[in-house]
């Protein structure tokens, strides 16, 4: 693994210049960037990614999506580290396999988010460096977002977004989904076609302002009918 | 079952060795652990050998809680901002999370940490009473609770929860999960049901066997019996409204108002707590919920109060 010291805070590079003898201390974590995003509606759930891997200054893939598939009315988004990202969906999908054999059904959104708070807790002083995101349909039929920190913590909301970008989306997400910071303005409920547009723009806006974010979007769109995916390009520099 | 999400880490430690903690815990272990001569007691326990991981992301932290006795029950109110480093990672976090139908528990310190220690906690408490038959009086759950973060004094578990509750007398088994989840109006105007009638006046005395509870446990090992706490780091401006007007002859609305007041100057002044308030309150019948409020609009008012005195 390229080593990660020239690293300060995550996704920030520190200058070139000596400041005299550093003891370097080998960090289990990097930082791959990447953006994820879920809202969900009425009687349906947008989970959307970037495409891009990089590591400080280099890209390592344009194709690298961040949503996965769990069950057919849930997926979840991960960013952060990819290392862990990869070993927590094998994980995930582990635990669901268990529960469907010996439950005999699949796992409810509510459950799997339930299930990842107690993963993620369990390595409380090794913590897993991924920013979950968990969209599907709850048993209702409604849609149901859950947004997890690296440590456990978790709740269910209508919108979030989580990764590189996530400071500069929320905002926008809190003006456009939740009327927030507006006065005098129609709450009007969110259609399916409005909040597929919404996110196309508002991952193109991410991808202008964060370089971590680019080259193409993933847009996964759960249904009563399944899951249906897309795929627009976004920014390659 | 651990080995299954263990895929070839060879140090997950069992549950027994974990001093009982019904959580399996990863800790990172140095390859030739340092002698440590200080935690022979607990030779398991993670803060005996864990190796601290550089972590690079902020956990949240920050927050305005309080609670606090008076005749008419117990009150239990904070702010909703969970705050990671400068950024405000969510805007409507649940600080309160009921346990039983007479115990509501006011989290502050890491997100992450009170809520999986909240869970664990109704686990055991309800674990206890499907065994014993009866609900664990609300000292035992601050000891039991106290006794499962032992092990972890030292490590950077930050967990400080205040326990507000009502004990039943013994005779009465009944602790269902869920109590009504009643809403009254939000200004002072309201003709609810005055519980404090309900309430039989209990003499104000050191420690009786029922009645209303207020118990602050912290990760560090404190367990404190008190009338009045307030944790966060808003506390220092909550304790000062509510020493200026606490007393136990409130009346219910009062005692709202003054919760109130007090969580709404401290997310004024400190920039961690913000957002809108929860309120709660524990009475002999159980808790019941005041509707969120946001203090955006308590603030505006406030101005337009201010102005109409420097004017009138």
């Amino acid at each position: 693994m390229i080593s990660a010291h020239g690293f300060g805070d995550p996704g920030k590079m520190k200058e070139y210049h000596y400041t005299g003898p550093v003891e370097h201390r080998f960090s289990p974590y990097a930082f791959n960037g990447g953006t994820v995003l879920a809202v969900a509606g009425e009687d349906f759930a947008i989970v959307a990614s970037d495409t891009r891997l990089s590591e400080g200054y280099s890209i390592h893939s344009r194709d690298s999506p961040k949503c996965y598939k769990l069950t057919d009315t849930t997926v979840i988004g991960c960013s952060g580290f990819h290392g862990d990202c990869l070993t927590l969906t094998k994980i995930i999908d582990a635990r669901l396999k268990m529960y469907k054999h010996s439950n005999n059904k699949s796992m409810t959104s509510g459950a799997i988010a339930a299930m990842l708070s107690t993963i993620l807790y369990g390595r409380r002083f090794f913590p897993y460096y991924v920013y979950n995101i968990i969209g599907g349909l709850d048993e209702h039929g409604k849609g149901a977002v859950y947004s997890f920190d690296p440590v456990g913590s978790y709740q269910r909301d209508t919108y979030k977004a989580g990764g590189s970008a996530s400071a500069m989306l929320q905002p926008l997400l809190d003006n456009q989904i939740g009327f927030k910071n507006m006065e005098g303005v129609q709450h009007v409920p969110l259609t399916q076609d409005k909040a597929v547009q919404l996110v196309k723009d508002v991952f193109i806006s991410a991808a202008e302002r964060d370089v971590y974010t680019g080259d193409a979007l993933r847009v996964c769109v759960i249904t009563k009918e399944g899951i249906n995916e897309q795929t627009i390009p976004l920014r390659k520099d | 079952m651990t080995d299954y999400y263990n895929f070839g880490l060879r140090r997950l430690k069992k549950s027994r060795r974990n001093s009982g903690i019904p959580l399996h815990f990863f800790i990172p272990t140095l390859p030739n652990p340092a002698p440590s001569n200080n935690r022979s007691l607990f030779p398991y326990s993670p803060a005996n050998q864990s190796v601290t991981v550089r972590r690079p992301f902020p956990l949240s932290h920050g927050t305005t809680t309080l609670g606090f006795i008076f005749q008419g029950g117990v009150i239990a109110a904070a702010d909703t901002r969970a705050s990671a480093g400068g950024l405000v990672a969510c805007p409507e976090v649940h600080k309160i999370t009921p346990i039983h139908s007479h115990l509501v528990v006011t989290s502050s310190g890491s997100g992450a940490d009170c809520m999986l220690w909240e869970r664990i906690l109704t686990r055991e408490i309800r674990l206890y009473q499907l065994r014993h038959r009866r609900c664990l009086s609300i000292r035992g759950t601050a000891k039991l609770l106290s006794f499962m973060l032992h092990p972890f004094k030292g490590t950077e578990v930050c967990v400080a929860l205040t326990l507000c509750g009502w004990d039943k007398d013994a005779g009465n088994t009944d602790c269902t999960k869920m109590s009504e989840d009643l809403s009254s109006t939000t200004d002072d105007s309201s003709s609810a049901v005055c519980s404090s009638q309900d309430v039989t006046a209990m003499a104000h005395s050191a420690s009786p066997s029922s009645g209303p509870k207020l118990i602050y446990v912290c990760s560090d090992g404190a367990r404190l019996q008190g009338d009045i706490f307030s944790v966060g780091s808003g506390s220092p401006y909550a304790y000062g409204v509510l020493d200026r007007d606490l007393r136990w002859s409130l009346s219910k609305e009062e005692a709202i108002s003054l919760a109130r007041e007090a969580v709404f100057r401290a997310t004024h002044r400190d920039a961690y707590s913000g957002n809108n308030v929860d309120l709660f309150h524990v009475t002999a019948q159980g808790w019941s919920q005041r509707k969120r409020e946001d203090l955006k609009e308590e603030y505006y008012r406030d101005m337009k109060r201010k102005t109409n005195i420097v004017e009138g």
